[in-house]
């Protein structure tokens, strides 16, 4: 089998170093992917249309919105298939390997847990809503959140972060960012334009239509903040525990 | 082209395109090779960061900055000095205020697209991750195994019992007795090709008559046992 | 812009190494563990190229999340490997 699958592998290997010999020199300016006039219109047009200064923002929660719309969803999809898989896990946590040892959590990890957690949530906020001016944004910041709440999992144990964050308010906050994504969405379907058209927006908030796109972005990347916080923690969860969540790691 | 020129033009100029096509085939190969289904997830993921790998080379480009404006292009003028006149912005906004790029400006800027789409990519390959090995836990507590050969083989001694001793089988099944017949039934004439020798002959009569049946959903089930 | 450059080559080099190691090794725990080092020498390797937002988004994710998605998992399973 390993020598077998040698025979596909070496195929393709050539075939694409081959094909690598027509790309583009490192850093060429004048690449075709470079130069194609939807680049160029992201680069140029960007602070015009929407006054935002992360590009890879503006493209991600404006110009290609459907995409992550759709893309929040998948997140949301996983997060429920990998409950619905282990859900019915019947052996779950019965019984407890033999290295493992009841202890209490070390005061030392706990304490120090205790001081950095706030941080890193404050850390997480400031990336949702500085996403627009600096890396970040809906995806990283949610990440950061759910990793807060996997650390209090680590150190003291699974019950403690459960009781903090449950799993059905896990699902309903993933289910409700996604709800604030398409709500302004339709809201601005609603206000005249199309769907995810922001620029609409501005008929309900006192701003132009540059900064009405700007304040929806920032609500869409909130709406992806909390699918994605909810998410990351109940796959966590669910893995760690073998979908019992008791006693986790 | 020479034995030189191909070197440098691989090693030299497109490293970056090289390395990746090397990380897809280390990839593609602990996909196909490896039997351990979590070294096969490891394979996936690194053939999914190869394919992130490729699409940043392309947004590379040479003398250029990250794509967030620089304070000259900043629509909100100078970011983080303090805009004393808020009115003189909005009126006289084209010095520094918003103003599309000229050609030569968006040379200065790398590619953002590329960018974005493999952003929301990496977070969906976490998800899709934790889903696979959501099912690799599930095989685990089924099977005790997630060696790929030894899978192979506790799926196959399942069926042979499953075709040995069809009074049992319905017995534990108990109430879904007469659902279960069928998906017996073709549980053994999936099984009976592969199976191994040491029970073929009480398997094989049995085998004959049901082969012709289907066997779709002879996998289903399997986990009780 | 020729440290750059031995930067680039050296991470690529060591994005291999880490690639295959992560493979190679029989312990899964390890694997997971070498796994978490490539997926941040992948992370600065994209703050190297200018991608920020990319290499933000593996450090917290492929650095963080799935290291410990998988050694959950791992803790579950069998820590031994065959291959």
């Amino acid at each position: 089998m390993k020598i077998l699958s040698l025979i596909p592998i070496i195929a393709i290997g050539g075939l694409l170093l081959w094909a690598a010999q027509d790309f583009p020199k490192w850093g060429d300016v004048e690449s075709p992917a470079s130069k194609s006039p939807v680049s160029s219109h992201f680069i140029g047009k960007t602070g015009v249309d929407t006054e935002v200064p992360n590009m890879v923002t503006a493209v991600l929660a404006d110009y290609r919105g459907f995409d992550t719309m759709f893309e929040t969803v998948v997140v949301f999809i996983a997060g429920m298939a990998v409950l619905a898989i282990l859900k019915g896990s019947t052996r779950g946590n019965s019984r407890r390997k033999d290295h493992e040892v009841e202890a209490e959590p070390d005061l030392i990890v706990t304490n120090t847990v205790r001081l950095i957690v706030p941080v890193i949530q404050i850390f997480a906020f400031y990336v949702l809503a500085h996403g627009h001016v600096s890396p970040g944004g809906g995806f990283q910041g949610g990440v950061l959140m759910g990793a807060s709440f996997i650390l209090i999992a680590l150190s003291w144990d699974l019950e403690k972060a459960v009781s903090r964050f449950s799993i059905e308010r896990c699902m309903i906050v993933a289910a409700l960012g996604i709800v604030i994504y398409g709500g302004i969405g339709l809201l601005s379907m609603m206000l005249g334009g199309e769907f995810l058209d922001y620029a609409e927006l501005e008929r309900v908030l006192p701003v132009s239509r540059e900064m009405a796109r700007y304040h929806a972005m920032l609500g869409v990347e909130i709406g992806v903040g909390f699918t994605v916080t909810a998410i990351m923690f109940a796959l966590y969860a669910n893995l760690s525990s073998e979908g019992s969540l008791k006693q986790g790691l | 082209m020479g034995e030189e020129s191909i070197f440098s033009e691989l090693f030299l100029e497109r490293l970056n395109y090289c390395i990746y096509v090397i990380l897809l085939l280390i990839g593609l190969w602990a996909m196909l090779a490896k039997k351990n289904l979590i070294k096969k997830l490891i394979g996936m993921s690194i053939f999914q960061t190869a394919i992130i790998l490729f699409y940043v080379s392309i947004a590379v480009k040479q003398e250029a900055t990250i794509p967030i404006y620089l304070p000259e292009h900043d629509p909100h003028g100078s970011h983080g000095q303090p805009s004393g006149d808020e009115s003189g912005s909005q009126t006289a906004g084209h010095a520094h205020g918003p103003l599309a790029l000229e050609t030569e400006e968006i040379k200065g800027y790398a590619n953002p697209l590329p960018h974005v789409l493999m952003l929301t990519a990496i977070v969906v390959g976490v998800a899709t991750l934790g889903l696979a090995l959501a099912l690799t836990q599930r095989i685990f507590q089924g099977y005790g195994t997630i060696e790929e050969d030894e899978l192979l083989q506790k799926l196959d001694r399942a069926d042979q019992r499953a075709s040995l001793s069809p009074t049992t089988q319905k017995k534990r099944k108990g109430n879904s007795r007469t659902k279960a017949t069928p998906s017996v039934i073709a549980k053994k004439g999936g099984g009976a090709k592969t199976s191994l020798a040491k029970n073929k002959k009480t398997s094989k009569n049995q085998a004959k008559g049901s082969i012709a049946k289907s066997t779709t959903g002879k996998r289903q089930s399997k986990a009780k046992e | 812009m020729i440290g750059l450059e031995i930067f680039n080559t050296f991470i690529l080099l060591l994005l291999v190494v880490a690639a295959v190691a992560s493979l190679w090794v029989r312990d899964l725990l390890v694997s997971a563990v070498v796994f978490g080092v490539y997926s941040f020498l992948m992370c600065l390797l994209w703050a190297e190229m200018g991608a920020v937002d990319v290499a933000f988004t593996e450090a917290t994710v492929g650095a963080g999340i799935s290291t410990v998605v998988l050694v959950a998992t791992i803790f579950h399973l069998r820590r031994k490997s065959n291959d």
